[in-house]
């Protein structure tokens, strides 16, 4: 086997030319750090081959155990097609970097700008960006936005009092720095409770946030009142979903949202422990105050339409303490991976994906419904992909026996489970049900 | 080397858009929904393709685009390397495709792979404890600042300021400033490192921290580095790392020893995962075992032979909503396994090695040395953006053009250790050709790529940035 690193290609002959035309005698001579901070120990990590690793590798995530997931709350696995495995493992996409020559990076940019076109489409907003890492950083990021552009009006951030935990937790990191405060408002049966909320915009709200679906999978049944809400106390109004609901629920942009954050990764990738794809989208008037990458159309000197990271003055790397972010790398494959999966499921394709996700989720709920001890859906709403299920014995319990006949799904409270499905679970739900009436 | 990128090309522009191929509206009807119709938008406009329309489609653009197989990509800074094959097959296991709040129990393999890696990385920094969360390097920096304020308010110490040299990455004095301090620049010395006595001058008990790269933006080792440590501890301010030059250091010296208290490891750089165009990448952070209590939530540990998540105990909480940028890290760990001691040792020699060997064979000034893995040229009355065009006609990638800013025409090069002694030359003949070019030849160029020169102004002064926008254009 190969000393030293397998993928640095130099022979010992080419190794001594090099030397020689450098003027040294060795390696170590290029290296000018003091003796005093010089490591000559071990990191005693041992080298192994590719099919050592592979089977190794392997092992290992064989102790993963193979449960069926009807797990949701914020990350979905959606079944996605070969297409999009095999075309974005090509090289030229995977081994690329950001876009900083255009001219020779064309394929990427326009990959780019067909997914922020792809967002404009479903959110109705105009300016979408070219991904930040997942949905808490988006909705965090937003919260910023809101400090730049709302900074007269006010200072507090008002979420729902069901935020997903991760999401509150880098929600807080985000604002540590600014003067923005985080409070809840109270839910009604799965639902924003819009009088609650009514009470406490008040006039120094900077941004409302609210979820469709939510955090419980219940679909909103009043987010224009809520859109209303903030523009009176001239907070932005930040609506928080996913790629797959775009295709179905109400178009944020109708509703009056200002910002729309969440998860795409729910097209595009397989669950992946959490990796994620930040959506982020908003009106024209904020477009120098967005986050992150943009990707816009112009021309090339042949009179050709070319496109070009733009507006990069925002950026970190140009106005540094004073950019809007410290984004600078984000998830640019995995938005690559979703604008694909979008356009292989074309508008038909979303839109009975989308319409599969509320019917599933209605039948299951129905079927566990009529088990003894279950009551599902808890809310009384419709639901977009998952629902909360009461239990009569306790939730740990149930959930423990569940994966012991091979299924997860969430624990959220003493006497409440979550339950999603996709079309990648959807065959196995007799057998959920079965293994639910084993041992309730 | 003769070089011509993929063009595909129809009347006023390359490859069309997907909306531009076929795009179709689809009403959403209250009589076939399952929602009534309040709950719904009315229609959806998407493009709709055929499977093989999409396939030409993705396989035309991944070819007007170049990535480390297609050639050199000497980006400063960025350590565009050869991402090994393997990798991705690791990362595409199915059973590492898991939901992240499955219980513990039943994802002991994933765990256990954070925790290894956890432990490598640990080692190789020569720091005491890792979080893997941080989805980028600076999301990475920003968990470490974070960790850093945390520390100090938990010391009882109020202190506002962040020192960073003017030739550190701008994603410092952003994170920095994102998280409520005031940052505080330093100039470089004559010789292109820290100005110590200008460094004095800025240290106070105000000074959370300096965040240092070293070696340096240019690939310049900070040879007081010792002292530098003491000065900030002095204070009683911390000394942060920022990881994006580790692979010049692998093996040789470990930011640990040199009295950093806290650093982040660009995975995506330093361990070979692939960049993807613009990410995903991961920011893993170590600290000092001090420290160590206000990592982000959660860490891995092992405990009676079984793996688990767990919050330290004065944990800042989340920078990423869940575990980070999971797929990245098991690539990581795979590279990092591959090489072993040995390897990372080399790779870090042998990207020194032909930094040095390049810069020997340019016809450029160098102003600053001696340098490691990267190195500064400058295009001296040229303009160096117009010299990168013209490489690109070369067949190669060009360096980091005018950063950092101190170095006039900056041509910010990093080979890597992948490129042998033909590819390096062939680089060097296209740096030496594009100088050599006469200014029209510059400002004309790229003609070989897929696009020619990108009219940038008019993309920033007129936003056009999805197709309903030049929709609405053409409409006008």
């Amino acid at each position: 086997m190969t000393r030293g690193s397998p993928y640095a290609p130099h022979t010992d002959a080419e190794t001594a030319a090099m030397l020689d035309a450098v003027g040294v005698d060795d390696e170590e001579s290029l290296f000018d750090i003091p003796e005093e901070v010089r490591f000559d120990g071990e990191f005693d990590i041992d080298a192994r081959g590719e099919r050592e690793l592979r089977a190794e590798l392997s092992r290992t995530f064989a102790k993963n155990r193979d449960l069926t997931e009807f797990l949701g709350r914020g990350h979905h696995g959606h079944y996605v097609p070969a297409l999009v495995d095999d075309i974005s493992r090509r090289s030229e996409f995977l081994t690329s970097y950001t876009q900083y020559q255009p001219e020779i990076t064309q394929g990427f940019l326009q990959a780019l700008f067909e997914y922020q076109s792809l967002l404009v489409e479903l959110t109705g907003l105009p300016v979408a960006n070219c991904s930040m890492y997942d949905a808490a950083t988006a909705l965090a990021e937003a919260a910023r936005l809101s400090n730049r552009v709302r900074r007269v009006s006010g200072d507090r951030i008002l979420v729902p009092e069901t935020l997903h935990a991760g999401k509150r937790s880098v929600l807080d990191n985000y604002v540590a720095g600014t003067d923005l405060a985080v409070e809840t408002y109270p839910m009604d049966d799965g639902n924003v409770d819009v009088d609650a909320l009514g009470d406490a915009v008040g006039e120094d709200a900077s941004m409302v946030y609210a979820e469709n679906p939510t955090v419980r999978g219940a679909i909103e049944e009043r987010l224009s009142e809520i859109g209303e809400l903030a523009d009176e106390a001239d907070a932005l109004f930040c609506l928080g979903t996913d790629i797959v609901a775009l295709g179905l629920l109400e178009e944020p942009a109708s509703v009056g949202a200002d910002v729309v954050v969440g998860e795409a990764d729910a097209l595009g990738m397989p669950t992946s422990y959490g990796m994620g794809l930040g959506l982020f989208a908003t009106r024209e008037s904020f477009l120098r105050q967005v986050p992150g990458r943009l990707v816009g159309a112009s021309e090339d000197a042949g009179g050709k339409r070319a496109y070009t990271l733009t507006l990069q003055t925002r950026e970190q790397h140009i106005r540094k303490e004073r950019a809007t972010s410290n984004i600078c790398t984000n998830q640019a494959w995995v938005a690559l991976r979703t604008a694909m999966h979008v356009a292989y499921l074309g508008p038909d394709g979303l839109v009975e994906l989308a319409k599969r996700c509320v019917t599933d989720a209605e039948s299951l709920a129905a079927e566990l419904s009529d088990l003894k001890g279950v009551k599902a859906p808890v809310h009384d709403r419709h639901h977009f992909r998952e629902f909360v299920a009461h239990t009569d014995q306790p939730a740990e319990a149930i959930a423990a026996d569940l994966e012991r006949e091979g299924f997860a799904v969430h624990v959220v409270g003493e006497h409440e489970l979550q339950v999603c499905v996709t079309e990648s679970t959807a065959a196995k739900t007799d057998e959920l049900v079965a293994a639910f009436e084993e041992v309730l | 080397m003769d070089y011509d990128q993929a063009r595909y090309s129809r009347d006023d522009q390359y490859e069309p858009l997907l909306a531009e191929k076929n795009a179709a509206r689809v009403e959403i009807d209250e009589e076939d929904s399952p929602l009534p119709a309040e709950l719904t938008r009315d229609s959806v406009e998407l493009p709709d393709l055929s499977e093989p329309e999409l396939a030409r489609h993705y396989t035309r653009l991944s070819q007007m685009n170049w990535s480390v197989e297609s050639g050199p990509y000497p980006l400063g800074s960025c350590t565009m390397k050869y991402n090994p094959s393997f990798t991705e097959d690791v990362a595409a296991d199915p059973n590492a495709a898991v939901h992240p709040d499955r219980s513990a129990r039943s994802v002991q393999g994933s765990l256990e792979l954070l925790c290894d890696l956890q432990d490598y990385l640990a080692r190789i920094g020569g720091m005491d404890a890792v979080t893997l969360q941080p989805p980028a390097g600076a999301a990475g920096e920003f968990a470490g600042i974070l960790v850093a304020k945390a520390y100090h308010e938990a010391n009882g110490n109020d202190r506002n300021e962040v020192v960073v040299p003017a030739s550190a990455h701008g994603t410092n004095f952003a994170s920095a400033a994102m998280a409520g301090y005031d940052v505080v620049e330093l100039p470089s010395d004559e010789d292109g490192r820290v100005d110590v006595d200008a460094l004095d001058a800025a240290l106070s008990d105000d000074t959370a921290a300096l965040m240092l790269t070293n070696p340096n933006t240019v690939g310049l080792f900070e040879r007081d580095i010792v002292d530098i440590a003491e000065m900030v501890h002095d204070v009683g301010g911390l000394l942060y790392y920022d990881g994006a030059n580790l692979n010049a250091l692998l093996g040789r010296g470990r930011p640990g020893d040199m009295g950093f208290d806290i650093m982040h490891y660009n995975v995506h750089k330093t361990f070979a995962t692939p960049h993807g165009g613009g990410g995903p990448g991961a920011g893993p952070v170590g600290v000092v075992e001090e420290l160590a209590p206000y990592l982000p939530s959660p860490r891995v540990r092992e405990k009676g032979g079984n793996y688990e998540l767990f919050d330290p105990e004065e944990s800042i909480g989340k920078v990423h909503g869940y575990q980070g940028n999971w797929l990245v890290l098991v690539k990581a760990y795979a590279y990092i396994a591959r090489l072993g001691d040995e390897g990372l040792t080399d790779a870090s020699a042998k990207a020194v090695l032909n930094a040095n060997y390049l810069a020997s064979q340019i016809d450029y000034e160098v102003p600053y040395d001696p340098f490691h893995h990267e190195f500064a040229a400058t295009a001296g009355d040229r303009d160096a953006a117009d010299v990168a065009k013209r490489m690109l006609d070369y067949g190669v990638h060009p360096p980091t053009t005018k950063w950092p800013e101190f170095v006039p025409e900056a041509m910010l090069t990093e080979p890597t250790e992948v490129e042998n002694r033909d590819s390096l030359d062939d680089l060097a003949r296209a740096f030496d050709a594009a100088m050599a070019d006469s200014d029209e030849e510059l400002e004309n160029a790229p003609s070989k790529t897929t696009a020619r020169r990108i009219d940038q102004v008019t993309a920033a002064r007129e936003p056009r940035l999805s197709w309903r926008a030049l929709d609405d254009e053409s409409e006008e």
